[in-house]
């Protein structure tokens, strides 16, 4: 764990009542490090949280949103639920997939993209949507899709 | 991305304006009035008024906010906490959502009322951490609040009045909608919901006194403290007063929010959306996001209000109507909803772990042809045996919609077994 990431996690100790309440918020900053949070990571926040290593570990593994393997370097989630679904959602997720040669949950080998489905991301309005890096694509069509996604370095 | 509604109401009159986002944009347009009729009142007359208005949480439960707060024990020696449930996951609901990107003053100024009326200290607004503009903008309102006197000591200039806000960020899963197992997660674990009792209202967040309200139940509350409850109480039912942003998705001409009184016909809400796309006939409906039964379309003249819907079987829930047109499978419906109800289980009691897997394998096992009549026995018989058997509702949850389907539309289950594939090929794809 860098110095910087233990500095912002001691700063966010006193906006709860408790030392634990800080730990997603610091499991995101660890994993901002290298997209993942690995074991010996793991350790280190179970020092800092005077916690065991198996009450992180639970922790990361119970969370779609943390990772603890390597991820690609731009993350891409298709919504796979009823209302994205009914507007196309699952069929613009399967041509992506063609256009990448790798499934959903996969990785491409040049390490650029991870490709995944979620469960409802909200955007039952707008749908369907896709999720890049954290930031909503909607009203999507599979010409939009294939463009921003071959828009990533 | 939605920045108003269609159709829009007092709570949502100007959330097409970016100004509404700053104090002072929110102050020209009336905000903080609530708060300021809330201060010159005792908080115990605040609780009273919540109580009187009717307003129901709008965050699927439906229960009366002003009887939460007095829930609250009076005198605490422990600093007491309010949570905002700001986790809006369930499929089909995007309201909370609109309402933090557009005004994420409302729903501070129904939190400081809350805070003011049952001697709260501190608020967690605990957002789902795909919500990421809306954290941001929560932020951002939270700073501005703490600069313009909003918050921290003496809360608009209200001596002896000290509240704080921590926005939260969760992190992906549908389990920490339900209240205490969002406390559970806001402490820092797994997010696996709590026997009860205790309540919240006595051993909460970080085993504090606390109350947990709804992002949309917050932004009601400032309005009725302005305007009061006899004006509050013009919109809405008698049971179910108010409007609501109803949600409509899937295929209508027109999807997205809509502010609406509480009891607005369904059929009305639906030729609002533009009715269904294409000009296709109507197959069921969905009205109160995922977790709530399906009606068919003989039944869209109910009022979209819980004592209604209770009627017919189904429910108000967050109010995310689902729309589904003639070409659909509704079996394939089923298999949707019940992989996300498998892979969203938190694990905790045999019910809910062992039957959302059970009821997938089948639903899956039906639509790829391979189904016997005794798995349709088992998709009547496994949600009732869920049903109330465990720690939180999660399991009602998943087995409502599974017997909504079994009671409107065995048929299409029935003609899956008989041809052994997939009757409905113009169907969405899985």
């Amino acid at each position: 764990m860098q110095a910087a990431t233990r500095e912002k996690i001691d700063s966010l100790f006193e906006r709860y009542p408790q030392k634990r309440g800080a730990l997603l918020p610091a499991l995101y900053l660890v994993q901002a490090e290298q997209g993942f949070v690995d074991q010996v990571q793991a350790r280190e926040v179970a020092q800092l949280f005077e916690i065991t290593p198996v009450e992180v570990w639970e922790v990361l593994t119970f969370y779609n949103m943390f990772y603890t393997t390597p991820q690609g370097r731009h993350q891409v989630y298709f919504c796979a639920n009823l209302p994205c679904s009914l507007r196309g959602g699952r069929s613009l997720l399967k041509t992506v997939e063609a256009h990448l040669g790798i499934h959903a949950g996969q990785t491409t080998p040049d390490g650029r993209i991870t490709l995944g489905h979620e469960e409802c991301l909200g955007s039952c309005g707008t749908a369907p949507i896709m999720r890049v890096d954290g930031s909503y694509h909607e009203n999507l069509d599979a010409e939009a899709a294939r463009r921003i996604i071959d828009a990533l370095e | 991305m939605i920045t108003a509604p269609h159709v829009t109401g007092y709570l949502s009159e100007h959330y097409g304006d970016d100004a509404y986002r700053t104090v002072a944009g929110y102050e020209a347009r009336g905000g903080f009035a609530g708060l300021s009729q809330a201060l010159a009142m005792q908080p115990q007359e605040v609780i009273e008024t919540v109580k009187s208005s009717g307003l129901r949480g709008r965050g699927g439960a439906g229960f009366t906010t002003g009887l939460k707060w007095s829930f609250m024990p009076e005198r605490s020696d422990r600093v007491k906490v309010l949570v905002c449930n700001a986790d809006e996951s369930e499929p089909g609901s995007f309201k909370d959502r609109l309402i933090m990107e557009r005004a994420p003053l409302q729903v501070l100024e129904g939190i400081l009322i809350a805070a003011w009326a049952t001697g709260a200290e501190r608020t967690f607004i605990y957002v789902r951490g795909e919500y990421q503009i809306c954290i941001a903008r929560l932020e951002e309102a939270v700073a501005e609040c703490r600069e313009r006197g909003y918050l921290g000591a003496n809360v608009a200039n209200k001596r002896g009045f000290a509240h704080d806000v921590v926005v939260h960020s969760g992190a992906g899963a549908y389990i920490c909608g339900e209240e205490t197992g969002l406390l559970e997660s806001l402490e820092g674990k797994k997010g696996q919901p709590r026997n009860k009792p205790p309540f919240p209202a006595q051993h909460g967040a970080f085993g504090l006194p606390t109350t947990v309200n709804n992002v949309e139940t917050f932004a009601h509350v400032p309005f009725i403290l302005e305007r009061g409850v006899d004006w509050f109480r013009q919109s809405g039912t008698e049971k179910s007063p108010g409007t609501t942003l109803f949600g409509v998705s899937g295929h209508v001409e027109r999807p997205g929010l809509f502010e609406l009184p509480l009891g607005t016909p369904l059929s009305e809400i639906l030729d609002l959306a533009g009715g269904v796309a294409g000009g296709r006939a109507l197959k069921a409906v969905i009205p109160g996001g995922m977790s709530m039964p399906v009606i068919s379309p003989s039944e869209i003249g109910v009022r979209m209000a819980e004592e209604f819907l209770s009627e017919i079987g189904t429910h108000l829930g967050t109010g995310g109507v689902m729309v589904m047109d003639e070409t659909t499978c509704m079996v394939r419906v089923a298999c949707v909803i019940s992989y996300f109800f498998r892979d969203e289980s938190c694990g905790q009691c045999t019910q809910c772990r062992e039957g959302t897997a059970w009821i997938h394998k089948v639903c899956e096992r039906i639509e790829r042809g391979r189904g016997s009549a005794a798995d349709l026995e088992v998709l009547a018989d496994v949600p009732g045996l869920m049903e109330g058997q465990t720690i939180c509702a999660f399991a009602d949850a998943a087995a409502w919609p599974i017997q909504g389907l079994m009671r409107r539309f065995r048929p299409d289950f029935e003609a899956h077994i008989q041809a052994e594939k997939c009757p409905f090929p113009g169907s969405f794809e899985l």
